[in-house]
């Protein structure tokens, strides 16, 4: 788990509010194929592999919270939806530390999957005073796929940008393991 | 160490989770004008001048990547819309004695231009704002309390009737799209006074609204428009915030006609997904509003 320094609170707060803001203002007013992509869940996911769960879910809280506060949505929803998000991105970076190119992908497609889902489930809970079709669920297949051609750059991108702050990368941390000697189980056999 | 660590990462989680459902539970318990509401009227009001510097400087961009999927989109629409002209122009063969004829009752009964925006004092204003989920179909427009917009202002674009205006900051305000589910404005449908209350057909669906309680056994036809009616009433606070006449869409189809438990669906004239310039009719009542 990261210690979550000023520097990288710092970060994580630029990235969360610059991430809502661009969402809101651009991202939200360009269908593509009667879908739009929605970064929300993307950034998650990505702050949850690079920093772990603990970062991750709050980060997720944070975000959800500022989403339903700008959109002057019910106050709560994203928050607990992205919440889960970041978590669940984190735990898999703990417990598995994958490490294939195509990681952030899959990732990112599962962190969709999951806002959406939550996001109607807690809707449904709420009680929705409009029937759920077919078209609801072609958008949110558009956006999953939407979603999951761009979580790779905005993985990248998140990266990046936390990456001066982030203590150590695990990757790295065990690549310069192994070529020192002493933990990699090749060099005690 | 480890199981600290687990400890509290675990608390962490379940504190966030309980206050994500206060939060839930307080903001669906209170009032439009609760605590939680004002924070996140006055948190809007701050974050609108940076959206709208946002939304400005990311135009170029929206609009670059707006020209490649209207240009796929373009494609696929030729088909239909040599199919729509076709069928106008036959249209208007065998309309255009009755627009001459109508143009001279229009006149007599000094109707022309009664339905003259300027009458409707529109604010022209620019999409700041969209929802980014499909569960909320909102916009926000740069103008606001300043320029004279009220709760409950009509929203139209170059098309149609688009939404109202559900909340106003000095410089914005937040317009809830007909196609967001708590949406219900009362329309005519078709020449004969059939009239109903339009409403989106399902949640996230932007090309489909649906008029409900239109009597049974009304005439109706695909293809007939769908205005809004616009009631007027001796009591000002019953009056329709909509001024009668404005467009909203046309029929496509009718689900189980001529009982009790018709559905009319109506695709919106305006696309809902791509707004760029909005008019906010600040005088709805006309003239005499």
């Amino acid at each position: 788990m990261i210690g979550l320094t000023p520097q990288l609170l710092a970060r994580l707060i630029g990235l969360g509010v610059g991430g809502v803001v661009v969402q809101t203002a651009a991202v939200s007013q360009v269908p593509v194929a009667g879908a739009n992509a929605d970064l929300t869940p993307l950034l998650v996911m990505a702050v949850g592999l690079l920093c772990g769960s603990l970062a991750g879910g709050c980060f997720g809280f944070g975000v959800g919270l500022f989403v339903d506060d700008v959109s002057l949505q019910t106050l709560g929803v994203s928050s607990l939806v992205l919440l889960a998000v970041g978590y669940a991105a984190g735990r898999l970076r703990e417990a598995r530390d994958p490490e294939g190119t195509f990681v952030p992908l899959a990732a990112g497609a599962g962190a969709t999957l999951i806002f959406a889902l939550g996001f109607a489930l807690v809707h449904f809970l709420l009680g929705v005073d409009a029937p759920v079709s077919w078209a609801l669920v072609r958008q949110t297949l558009a956006t999953l796929i939407l979603n999951t051609l761009l979580a790779l750059p905005v993985y990248a991108l998140v990266h990046r940008w936390l990456q001066p702050s982030l203590p150590d990368d695990p990757r790295r941390r065990r690549r310069r393991a192994y070529t020192t000697g002493g933990l990699s189980p090749l060099s005690r056999s | 160490m480890y199981d600290k660590t687990v400890r509290r990462r675990r608390a962490v989680l379940g504190l966030l989770v309980v206050c994500s459902l206060i939060l839930l539970t307080a903001y669906f318990g209170e009032g439009a004008s609760g605590a939680l509401h004002g924070v996140q009227r006055g948190t809007s009001e701050v974050l609108n001048p940076v959206q709208e510097g946002a939304s400005r400087a990311l135009k170029p961009v929206r609009d670059l990547f707006g020209w490649f999927g209207d240009t796929i989109e373009a494609k696929g629409e030729v088909d239909d819309l040599r199919r729509e002209r076709d069928r106008l122009r036959t249209q208007i063969a065998r309309e255009e004695g009755a627009t001459v004829e109508n143009e001279q009752l229009r006149k007599m009964v000094e109707l022309n231009g009664a339905l003259g925006l300027r009458d409707y004092a529109p604010k022209t204003g620019q999409v700041i704002f969209q929802s980014p989920t499909v569960w909320y179909a909102t916009i926000r427009v740069d103008k606001g309390s300043d320029d004279g917009v009220r709760k409950g202002h009509p929203v139209i674009n170059e098309e149609a009737l688009i939404g109202r205006v559900t909340e106003v900051f000095g410089g914005a305000a937040q317009v809830t799209l007909l196609t967001d589910t708590t949406s219900k404005v009362s329309v005519r449908v078709g020449k004969r006074a059939a009239f109903g209350l339009i409403q989106p057909a399902s949640a996230g669906n932007p090309t489909d609204l649906v008029v409900k309680f239109v009597p049974p056994g009304t005439p109706l036809n695909v293809g007939d428009l769908v205005v809004t009616r616009g009631t007027v009433s001796e009591t000002s606070r019953l009056q329709s915030p909509y001024p009668q006449g404005l467009p909203i869409g046309k029929v496509t189809r009718i689900d189980n006609e001529g009982t009790d438990t018709q559905e009319i669906h109506v695709k919106p004239y305006a696309d809902m997904r791509s707004l760029d310039f909005v008019q906010i009719l600040t005088r709805p009542q006309g003239p005499d509003g």
